[in-house]
């Protein structure tokens, strides 16, 4: 794990004149799934943040005569139950899943980030540090999650109310519990990123500890930690929708795609086709982020150029 | 080996405290009260005399050493009483469930089975078909089988089992009425018959954890034969004129098999994590719905107990992946 090359940075300087972010770009570019995934990453979260502009009919807006209804001109996804246009709530879903996604993987990478490189850079640290980490990788985590949020609901929403409360327990509840492969994919960089003598000589001419860590460390150990991102966002869009599919994320109110998919199944044998547009979502999402990813992974690393 | 062993058994025993108290902790932390349901007609010596009965009185340091003496001490003895016949826990109290005053180990053992089953045959199936997947799309690298197959596992890596399990049920349930949707967990197999209606109940559930598992697998199959197929020994086994068979099955594939097979040790525990999502949309009574009505009930025993157990399996799991490990490499000694 601490043999790995040396960071895209230093060690690919093919072409002098080009910058690095420059050759992991042509790299990534020439990953068709990952391109492909990239753009349909950004649709999906610029249809769920601008959508609303466009599509202007307000996702909990009651029509009880335009109830289950099929897919039509003024509903391209149907209606539900109450005659709620269902591509307005998935949109709406999408935003609460995506921000939720987005937040707890800063959240988990953040810490994982602050862990991993106390851990490796402080020699003093690192054992009780990873201790921890092994400790948390063995607490079994989605009942965890369950009761955390069973247990933390209504005591977070009648302090910040229900909407604000939940997203923090949420976003809380599922950074708190997946900052662990991060931490310890930096710490394995941040050990041989130590014992590099540019490293060295930053330390001999006298620089303070915070910077060697902020201008040397952290952009050296930024691939790894991008590439948990991605995983992270995946990761934690699957949690989420998780909970509030088996009823203990989100309010019924607010939907996520979770909540529309949980709603959907109690329809399924009249409508089965109200299942597929928050699943495909979720699926779609995911299915992009992870193709990002591997993408991501094949073009931070020197070692596959060509 | 036998030291490293007894070693990492011993270590284990601090980890499985420190989670004990991290699940215990968290419950106690909770602001929630389980009598806080109980109607406020009820009066409060009533109410104070329940909360005794329910072991509330107790300071928590108490509490949590007497559910680890329950759970280690007394729970063993009840087992061996019970395969011996000897009346060591007579007159001794288990860990009682809240929600129906009955010992919460029994109700667990209660449910296991289902949940065994099925988690079990879903990882069966998932390793069997994941293996030749990852060998082939390996062996002819970014061919049209290796793309298609690199596409599929990563669609069933980036699809959860709710929308999956809703999906298989859409189709196979719904639209063509194949298979049953729901897993009647009260179905006794006693004759070919009833044999092949608990297959049929089975077949849905078991398809959508084993797709989770056959990507997973997969996945690390395909890159492990990778890596190993670009190894000198293969040219060396080629060169000296072995079967393409030989060289791919024997030489390749047995090192490959090396950390596939501690990955598929690690996953063992997280199906059981998987099978609570798998267990809700099925509605088969295993361990996971159990633990999700015990969450909802607030019985705080029972969701102690159950999350406690997972911990353990994850351990042990760990446990026997590095112990797999060190007797498969004979590069990697411990001692």
């Amino acid at each position: 794990m601490t043999d790995r090359a040396g960071p895209p940075q230093n060690s690919s300087s093919r072409s002098p004149q080009q910058s690095p972010w420059r050759d992991v770009w042509d790299e990534f570019s020439r990953h068709r799934g990952a391109l492909l995934g990239a753009a349909i990453f950004l649709f999906i979260v610029l249809a769920v943040f601008l959508g609303p502009v466009l599509w202007r009919i307000d996702p909990s807006f009651i029509d009880i005569r335009a109830r289950n209804q099929g897919p039509s001109w003024a509903h391209p996804f149907g209606t539900d139950q109450l005659g709620r246009d269902t591509l307005a709530r998935v949109l709406a879903g999408g935003r609460i899943s995506i921000t939720v996604g987005l937040t707890a993987m800063a959240l988990g990478l953040g810490l994982g980030t602050l862990i991993g490189v106390l851990a490796g850079f402080f020699r003093r640290l690192d054992g009780p540090l990873m201790r921890l980490t092994d400790l948390f990788l063995s607490l079994p985590l989605l009942p965890l999650l369950l009761v955390m949020v069973m247990l933390f609901r209504e005591a977070l929403s009648a302090a910040f109310g229900p909407e604000a409360g939940i997203f923090l327990l949420v976003v809380a509840a599922i950074g708190l519990t997946s900052w662990m492969p991060t931490a310890r994919v930096v710490r394995a960089d941040v050990l041989a990123l130590k014992e590099r003598d540019f490293i060295l000589a930053a330390r001999s001419i006298g620089t303070p500890r915070a910077a060697l860590i902020t201008r040397h460390v952290l952009p050296n150990v930024l691939s790894p930690i991008l590439v948990s991102a991605t995983l992270g966002i995946a990761n934690a869009i699957i949690t989420e929708s998780a909970l509030s599919f088996l009823g203990l994320g989100f309010p019924p109110d607010f939907p996520t795609w979770g909540r529309l998919l949980n709603d959907a199944t109690v329809y399924i044998s009249d409508f089965p086709e109200r299942v597929i547009w928050p699943g495909v979502a979720i699926s779609l999402t995911v299915l992009s982020v992870n193709y990002m990813g591997d993408g991501l992974r094949d073009a931070l690393d020197p070692r596959g150029r060509k | 080996m036998l030291t490293y062993t007894i070693r990492r058994l011993c270590l284990a025993v601090p980890t499985l405290l420190f989670i004990a108290l991290v699940i215990f902790m968290l419950l106690e932390l909770a602001p929630g009260d389980p009598t806080a349901q109980i109607p406020l007609t009820v009066p409060p010596e009533v109410k104070a005399q329940m909360r005794e009965a329910l072991g509330l009185g107790e300071p928590v340091h108490i509490r949590f050493g007497l559910w680890l003496w329950q759970f280690f001490v007394i729970e063993p003895m009840v087992w061996i009483d019970n395969a011996v016949g000897t009346a060591w826990a007579e007159g001794k109290t288990r860990v009682i469930s809240w929600q129906t005053r009955a010992p919460v180990m029994d109700t667990v053992i209660e449910r296991l089975p289902q949940t065994l089953w099925v988690v079990a045959m879903a990882y069966l199936v998932g390793i069997l078909i994941a293996l030749p997947i990852g060998i082939y799309s390996a062996y002819r690298q970014y061919s049209v089988f290796d793309q298609v197959g690199t596409f599929v596992t990563m669609v069933g890596y980036s699809v959860p089992p709710f929308f999956s399990g809703v999906l298989v049920i859409m189709i196979f349930a719904v639209h063509l009425e194949w298979l049953p949707s729901i897993y009647d967990t009260t179905h006794r197999v006693v004759d070919w018959d009833s044999f092949v209606v608990q297959l049929r109940q089975m077949i849905l559930p078991v398809m959508v954890l084993s797709l989770q598992t056959t990507a997973q697998i997969s996945r690390f199959m395909r890159s492990a034969m990778l890596d190993a197929l670009r190894e000198d020994y293969v040219r060396t086994a080629r060169a000296k004129g072995l079967s393409e068979w030989s060289v791919v099955m024997v030489h390749v594939l047995r090192n490959s098999m090396i950390p596939v097979i501690t990955i598929i040790a690690l996953g063992l525990p997280q199906v059981f994590g998987g099978a609570i999502i798998t267990e809700q949309i099925f509605k088969v009574n295993g361990l996971g719905q159990l633990l999700i009505t015990a969450i909802a009930a607030n019985d705080l025993p029972m969701v102690q107990t159950v999350t406690f157990m997972l911990a353990v399996l994850i351990v042990l799991f760990n446990i026997i992946a590095d112990l797999l490990y060190g007797a498969l490499d004979p590069r990697i000694r411990y001692d």
